[in-house]
């Protein structure tokens, strides 16, 4: 009989514990923000979909030597380039060499895992993850990207 | 009309928990066979996500896979990442740099906190109560920031490289972890007062959902679920791995065998990952993070490769048999939970629904862990 009510009392006051704890919470101040009219600034290292990285004049950086295209495992990135032919001045002569310029850098966003060999395979430091986070949409098309169009409308 | 359902004394029905249920945490189906509150039976259905892991880890190279591991269980996803480096690793003689194991040690020890965290909000949350999920998840915030401010991400990570990491930790990271342990440890103090001593937290718990020794050694449980039923067994303890053995930790063991013994085991280590964090931080070496002699292409010799970590939810391991090329010939993962929710079918039958699903909480379920 006694401990049936030293239960109930016990019991009792584990609830006013409780209680006490969430009512002293009531009064902590608020930890989240109003989602669309605030906005948390991502860290340094936020890992968002790639971008190209640009030379000082605003052209890519990017050699378009398809290493990140290989190592990536998900297949995401598909990229295209034509030679062109210039000019430098070698010792006083007039020499015309070629180069690949990359035309096309498409990055298919719905598989892209953000695993990071893309960025790490790249020996040129020419792609980086961006802190783009708002991403959402119904269609499955405007998750890909095309990279090149975004480094130009950057820098426009 | 709908005629009312006459059922005769003695009937039974079916009933579906699932694969769209809040209760199984994910797509996980189970066929209870019922006799009023009863069950009678239970079964439980797999396969609504299975995705091949194994398989594309035998068709990809081997850092192709870093980020699958991740994908397997997303609440604590360092600890599978750290038993496929550290097998790999092995497999190809790699040897990492101390820095890079301590940090590993110290992330993969404050994603298990996190886990834990998550588990100890849902897991109430079955029960009934909401109010500690989200001090739960609030304290878990401050763990995925920090995360998130040295990996890039907050909860597939893919931040460990063959040989050590992708990056530092940074400078902030340090004084914020080390003000996360004592903060952490408040909330410890507050859960025990708010959950742990509550009345009908107790009286849910205490007695019910009970697993002995010999059904977890039957079905293969690891991790706090064996814990709980008085195994003594802890792979960082029992096969040591990494910078483990320098660290002063316990293992916590109850011997109840029910979900309050498992709930306890839980609680406990995150005090014991805590302590674990607060060594690593004291002791961490200055150094590279990775090795200066790695092989640029990651070609294990042949052979048979096994690796076990202790994650989250128990013993995963990770079998690697490489045929000398740059994929490997099979890829097998043992994964914990797979063990531990199969000794369910068995343990929940003759117990109140209500009592089942406590016991299913309790045992950590991360369905895409299962059904990889
Ligand atoms: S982050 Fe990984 S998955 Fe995404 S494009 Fe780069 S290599 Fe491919
Ligand atoms: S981004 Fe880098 S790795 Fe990829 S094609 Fe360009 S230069 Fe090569």
């Amino acid at each position: 009989m006694g401990a049936y009510f030293s239960e109930i009392f016990r019991g009792l006051q584990s609830l006013a514990i409780g209680m006490g704890i969430t009512f002293r919470e009531f009064f902590k101040p608020v930890v989240t923000v109003s989602y669309p009219m605030e906005t948390i600034k991502m860290s340094e290292r936020y890992r968002g979909h790639t971008e190209l990285v640009e030379n000082e004049d605003g052209t890519p950086k990017c050699v378009a030597c398809g290493m990140c295209q290989r190592a990536c495992p998900s297949k995401s990135i598909s990229l295209a380039s034509k030679s062109v032919e210039y000019e430098v001045e070698v010792k006083g002569e007039i020499k015309t060499k070629k180069k690949k310029v990359l035309t096309k850098y498409n990055l298919n966003f719905t598989t892209c895992s953000l695993c990071g060999q893309c960025v790490e395979s790249c020996n040129f430091g020419a792609i980086d993850f961006s802190k783009d986070y708002n991403l959402a949409s119904s269609r499955k098309e405007d998750f890909h990207f095309d990279l090149l169009e975004r480094l130009k409308e950057r820098n426009s | 009309m709908s005629a009312p359902i006459d059922i005769q004394p003695g009937e039974t029905f079916t009933l579906n928990v699932g694969p769209q249920h809040p209760a199984t945490h994910g797509v996980l189906r189970v066929k209870l066979e019922m006799d009023g509150e009863y069950i009678v039976h239970a079964e439980t259905v797999l396969g609504y996500i299975h995705r091949m892991h194994e398989l594309m880890g035998e068709n990809r190279t081997y850092p192709q896979v870093l980020p699958n591991l991740s994908r397997l269980d997303y609440l604590g996803a360092l600890g599978y990442t750290h038993g496929h480096v550290l097998a790999v690793e092995r497999a190809c003689g790699i040897e990492v740099p101390e820095r890079a194991e301590y940090i590993r040690a110290i992330t993969v020890e404050l994603n298990r906190v996190a886990s834990h965290l998550f588990w100890f909000g849902a897991f109430v949350m079955d029960l009934g109560g909401f109010t500690p999920l989200m001090y739960a998840i609030q304290d878990r915030e401050y763990i995925l920031d920090m995360l998130e401010r040295v990996t890039g991400s907050r909860l597939t990570y893919c931040y460990y490289r063959f040989g050590g990491l992708y990056n530092d930790i940074d400078d902030e990271f340090i004084p914020a972890a080390k003000a996360f342990i004592p903060r952490m440890r408040e909330s410890l103090k507050k859960y025990d007062a708010l959950v742990t001593g509550n009345i009908i937290l107790q009286k849910r718990l205490k007695d019910i959902g009970p697993l002995s020794k010999d059904i977890c050694k039957r079905y293969g449980a690891t991790g706090p679920v064996a814990r709980g039923s008085g195994i003594d067994y802890d792979v960082r303890k029992n096969e040591p791995y990494s910078v483990y053995p320098e660290f002063d930790f316990d293992i916590p063991v109850y011997h109840e065998c029910d979900s309050f013994a498992r709930y306890k085991v839980r609680m406990d280590e995150m005090e014991q990952s805590l302590r674990i964090i607060e060594q690593g931080l004291e002791k961490l070496p200055d150094g590279p993070i990775m090795p200066k002699k790695k092989p640029k292409l990651i070609k294990p010799p042949v052979g048979d490769y096994y690796q076990a970590v202790e994650t989250a939810r128990g013993n995963f391991g990770i079998r690697i048999v490489s045929d000398g090329g740059k994929n490997a010939y099979r890829f097998k993962l043992r994964s914990p939970t797979y063990s531990n929710m199969h000794l369910f079918d068995e343990a929940c039958e003759g117990m109140l629904i209500m009592d089942a699903l406590a016991l299913m909480g309790s045992l950590d379920l991360v369905i895409p862990e299962i059904d990889r």
